[in-house]
Formats: structure tokens, sequence, C-alpha cells
């Protein structure tokens, strides 16, 4: 099954609800992100943002898979070469910083 | 001595204007060019170009070691001087074809409400990073990422720049700095769905 064919169909009633005042749609939800996560957000804002996510079960997933996201890829910075399965580091490389250094 | 004495040695000497000896020298480069080669190659995909960049980073270390004075960390200095080498490098050699992203980033209806997949169950990131080989499939997804969005989330969430520093190294509005940052992770979120909903890889 494609990937368009298994997505779910429009929600008319929370298209609705999205259009009443002080309330944002997924799409602009999704525009703030990166700001809220870094607490970058007016007051305004994150009233809106803190709205949408308590009456959107899709975007409270989204942002929950998000983040997780967000965690694997910084598990990557303490990963050092040897441990990418690609051997050690080359006793050449060692030896040539080492040379020019003298 | 744990590369920690050689690090506080090295910076209290340079705090001094003094150098290290010899062999302090050798157990700093082999005890260093380990993660400095990962944080290039993370940066470049390629290994041999890792390898030039972290040889000319040590170039630069050396020479400008006299400068470092032990205002910082020396493994903090020393990280950022290999990942603008790495930069540099990037800028330097043929890029790669760029494909789009456009399949992986969030889709939303005419009234603007998300269109997501069926049986979206995320679990938590203790447990994912409990599973095996999980770092290397992340890694790989990274790696499949088109530069231009791959190096914003390398150096923004892998390598600790901040906002600016990233539009700094990159010459870069901060406002395209947050935006290829956010697709990136939205491209990357796509490609780790299988992952993140508990699927077998």
């Amino acid at each position: 099954m494609s990937k368009t064919q298994n997505r779910k169909t429009a929600r008319p009633i929370a298209a609705m609800v999205f259009r009443l005042p002080f309330m944002i749609d997924c799409e602009e939800f999704e525009a703030f992100i990166v700001d809220y996560l870094e607490e970058n957000l007016s007051k305004h804002q994150r009233v809106k943002f803190d709205l949408h996510l308590k009456l959107c079960r899709k975007c409270r997933d989204y942002l929950q898979s998000y983040k997780a996201t967000m965690e694997l890829t910084k598990a990557q910075t303490d990963i050092p070469f040897s441990k990418m399965g690609m051997g050690d580091v080359p006793e050449d490389l060692i030896k040539a910083v080492l040379a020019a250094r003298k | 001595m744990d590369y920690q004495d050689v690090d506080r040695k090295a910076e209290g000497l340079a705090a001094m204007g003094m150098t290290l000896t010899s062999d302090e020298v050798s157990h700093l480069v082999s005890t260093h060019s380990d993660w400095m080669l990962g944080a290039a190659f993370r940066i470049l995909r390629d290994r041999a170009h890792a390898e030039d960049a972290v040889q000319v980073a040590f170039t630069k270390i050396w020479s400008k070691y006299g400068e470092f004075e032990g205002r910082s960390a020396l493994q903090t200095w020393m990280h950022r001087v290999v990942v603008n080498e790495a930069l540099m490098t990037l800028r330097k050699i043929k890029r790669r074809n760029e494909h789009s992203i456009d399949d992986l980033l969030p889709v939303f209806d005419k009234s603007g409400c998300r269109v997501e997949l069926e049986d979206n169950t995320p679990a938590t990131p203790e447990v994912l990073l409990s599973r095996r080989q999980t770092n290397d499939y992340v890694r790989d997804a990274i790696m499949t990422l088109p530069d231009r969005y791959r190096i914003v989330l390398c150096l923004r969430d892998i390598e600790g720049f901040s906002t600016i520093e990233t539009s700094e190294a990159l010459e870069l509005s901060e406002a395209n700095v947050k935006v290829r940052l956010h697709r990136a992770r939205a491209a990357l979120k796509t490609l780790l769905e299988p992952h993140i909903k508990g699927q077998k890889l």
C-alpha cells in the first residue's frame, strides 16, 4: 500500500475547531515547533501552541515522535569513528599528525 | 595518565605559554583523533576526506596552540577546529547530487489539518536506544539526507552548535537555519518512523 493510500482522510470537525479564535491549525503548529522546543515563542504564540497540542492527538503524536527523533540524533554525539563499523583510526593518520608537529 | 589528565595539563601549559612533551603530544593525538575523525566523518560522509580534515585540523591546533591560552576546555576548542575544518573541506569538494526530501515532510490537507500515517504510536527514546544497532540505523538515515539539511542537523543536534553559531558557520540567516533544521528533523522522523513505531528493522 502506498504512503498516500495509507493516510487518513481529512477531519472536517477538527478543521472547524482550528478556525475558531485563538486556535491555529496543524500547519501553523508545525511552523512553531522549533521555536517551541527552544522556548522562543511569545506568550501569545505559546498559548495557541499549547491549546492546539491539547486538542489535536495527531500533533501530540507527531511532536512525541519528533522529540524521539531528536533524542536519537543527539545520541550520535558521543560516537567515535571506531564505533562506526569502519575500523579504528588508521595508524598512518596518527603518524602524519605527529610528524606535522615536529 | 588518562586523557582528561593530558587535557588538563595541556590547558595549564597553554595558559602558561608552555608546550607539551612529545609523549604527551602522542597521547593527546591518539586519544582525541577517534572522536575528531567521527565528527569529521559525520559532516563529510567520506572517510578519506574526513582523515584529511583531521590532519589539517591538528596542524591548525599545533600552530594555534599558543593562542588557545587555556580559556576554554581543550576538547571544546579542538572540536570547533575540526568541525570548521570539515565544513571548509565540504565547501571544496564536489557535492553529490542533492535529492528532494519533499516526500519525507509532513502533509496537510486543504484545511491545514495534519495528514499522517495510521498506527503512529511513538515509543520512548530510552526504549529505542536500548535496541541493538539503533545508532547505526540512525546514522545511516542521517547520511541519506541532502547536505543542505544534513549539515544543519549535524551542527545543531549532534555537534552542539547554537542557531547563531550554525548561521555564522554556514553563512545562512538564522531563519534559514531554523527552517532547514526543522525539515531535516521532520524528514529524519519519517525515515526513523518504522523504528520509532517499534517495528523490526
